[in-house]
């Protein structure tokens, strides 16, 4: 492993940890709100100072942490692995299945992603508990951002299934079944790898604009888009208003950095 | 008759069959992309009515809620709605309008005809994308020609710290940053198109320039502007021309944040507002003109690299 990669997964660690950790770093609760101290600059009760209804922006900032950091890889191990069913059954059978899926890759990436994801997001509920939103974000991200992925698995799997070692087996005896199991998803293993990995910024990022267009998780959840939020607040100058947009390009550089190369290459 | 000339006109009768066959497989190609854009084109539709007719609260009309209104203006309000309950004669209804009658409808949250807000909407879209397009060409350019030509450490290290600035950086933020302080918002679509251009164009510029017969030509001194012009850009022109399909994709969505949080009157700001609305005539509409737009973009992007291939 090298050194910058090292590097990235160290500071992911940390912050995962600062997360978790988070009733030991601050002691104020994220939704509890200070009426008297709204906009209150760093002390050393409130570390990042306060937002404009007077919440602690550490706290909401590490709890926010928590949830991208856990749901973002969760939403993107569900975008992996639908389109390892789409696009491995694609590939695999082939025919009809392969074109009506292509098309359908097709129709899905050729819309804007941010334009398919807010069209979406908005007609669901915009009112629903603050636990539900959460999940309808994340759960919304997983349900279509499959298609990129699928189309490079299907790919993949293609190329597997038309390799002599496939063809061999296929030779010797082996049915369908053992060939995708023995022989094709451990060899797509590196693919899936990678998707996963690039899957997992694009989701944070997709989070991050849809909470600055006020289409993510509701108050008084935090999370990375709904406290870059405070970037259009009065107290948006202090410098302390920036940390969630410093942790958010924080988090997807480590992400980036720290993403397996040689299985992105394969 | 001359013998020259027969025997020309011998060999091209005998070619003939060959370029029917030529132009008959070109011909089910064009038809088969028209084709299946149409279908495409259908099927989006298809779908987002699908989804907006059963998001909640879509029958719902606030003028109901209206204590004034006595039992039969309820039902009346009620009935308006009836039409829309069945999605598929909704859509079927909405196809033969625009079809045949070239009528895109009203929009219900906005109250105005839909082709009066595109014919408005449309100029300042098209303005901040194409600058936007542009932009980001010229930037990446910019950018990944110097690093891959100088073969300089700390040009190369610059190059790829701005590059990961700004993949880092959300759109919609970067938008409010630069609202903020009075930045120029125009070229923010710029911003977000440079550095998924530049890894691109930088990696290709890069294999070209690793070529046995490019190697030559700067060992033998040709100048970097005439191997640029004369092997590079050739070279590569066909994969940047399908990246530039790509590219009117990526600058609509980048122009949705832009638009939204930076108040610009264009269609990426319609369809945040037909979304929020649950405006289903006005979200069809956009989805119909966003799916011919990229889809038109990358068929046409497609043909003109297909065409500097064979050239």
């Amino acid at each position: 492993m090298k050194r910058p990669q090292l590097l990235a997964i160290s500071t992911l660690a940390v912050l995962f940890g600062a997360a978790i950790l988070s009733g030991l770093i601050s002691a104020n609760p994220h939704s509890t709100q200070y009426r008297e101290l709204p906009g209150a600059r760093p002390s050393a009760a409130f570390l990042l100072g306060t937002d404009e209804l007077g919440r602690d922006r550490l706290g909401r900032l590490l709890f926010a942490t928590r949830i991208s950091l856990l749901l973002a890889p969760a939403a993107a191990l569900a975008a992996t692995l639908l389109a390892m069913i789409v696009g491995g059954i694609a590939g695999y059978f082939g025919g009809f299945w392969d074109r009506c899926t292509v098309r359908i890759i097709d129709l899905m990436l050729s819309l804007p992603w941010l334009f398919l994801l807010l069209a979406a997001r908005a007609l669901l509920p915009l009112n629903a508990p603050p636990a539900a939103s959460l999940i309808i974000t994340y759960g919304l991200l997983a349900a279509l951002g499959w298609a990129g992925p699928a189309r490079v698995i299907r790919a993949g799997t293609r190329k597997l299934c038309q390799s002599d070692f496939t063809l061999q087996a296929s030779a010797l005896g082996c049915g369908r079944f053992r060939i995708l199991w023995r022989h094709v998803l451990p060899n797509l293993q590196p693919i899936l790898l990678a998707q996963l990995w690039t899957t997992i910024p694009v989701f944070i990022l997709a989070e991050a604009n849809l909470g600055l267009l006020g289409l993510s998780a509701s108050e008084p959840f935090p999370t990375w888009g709904n406290l870059l939020r405070d970037l259009q607040s009065p107290f948006s100058l202090q410098p302390e208003a920036f940390a969630p947009l410093a942790v958010v390009m924080l988090s997807v550089a480590c992400l980036k950095l720290a993403m397996p190369h040689q299985e992105l290459h394969t | 008759m001359d013998d020259g000339l027969l025997l020309e006109t011998k060999s091209a009768w005998a070619a003939l069959p060959e370029t029917r066959t030529a132009m008959r497989s070109c011909f089910k190609i064009v038809i088969s992309r028209i084709a299946a854009l149409g279908l495409t084109v259908l099927i989006g539709g298809l779908l987002t009515a699908v989804l907006v007719r059963f998001s909640p609260g879509f029958l719902v009309d606030e003028r109901e809620l209206d204590p004034r209104l006595d039992e039969a203006s309820r039902r009346s309000i009620a009935l308006e709605h009836s039409t829309n309950r069945n999605v598929l004669a909704f859509y079927a209804k909405r196809l033969e309008r625009m079809v045949l009658h070239a009528d895109l409808g009203d929009s219900p949250s906005l109250k105005r005809p839909i082709s009066q807000l595109f014919q408005e909407r449309f100029p300042v879209t098209v303005q901040l994308m194409a600058v936007g397009i542009a932009g980001g060409w010229a930037l990446a350019f910019a950018l990944a020609l110097p690093s891959v030509m100088c073969r300089s450490r700390i040009f190369h290290g610059l190059a790829a710290t701005f590059h990961q600035i700004l993949m880092c950086l959300p759109a919609a933020a970067m938008a409010l940053l630069v609202f903020d302080i009075g930045g120029p918002v125009r070229a923010l679509v710029a911003l977000v198109i440079c550095p998924r251009v530049f890894e691109y164009v930088r990696n290709l510029l890069a294999e070209a320039y690793a070529q046995p017969h490019i190697l030559t030509a700067r060992a033998k001194g040709v100048g970097g502007g005439r191997i640029l012009a004369r092997h590079v850009l050739p070279s590569v022109a066909p994969q940047l021309l399908a990246l530039a399909g790509v590219s009117v994709s990526m600058a609509f969505g980048a122009a949705i944040p832009v638009e939204v949080l930076c108040d610009l009157p264009g269609i990426g700001q319609l369809a945040w507002k037909a979304a929020t609305a649950r405006d289903l005539p006005l979200l069809v509409a956009i989805t119909f003109v966003v799916i011919v737009m990229t889809q038109v973009s990358n068929a046409v992007s497609d043909w003109a690299g297909f065409r500097g291939r064979q050239a």
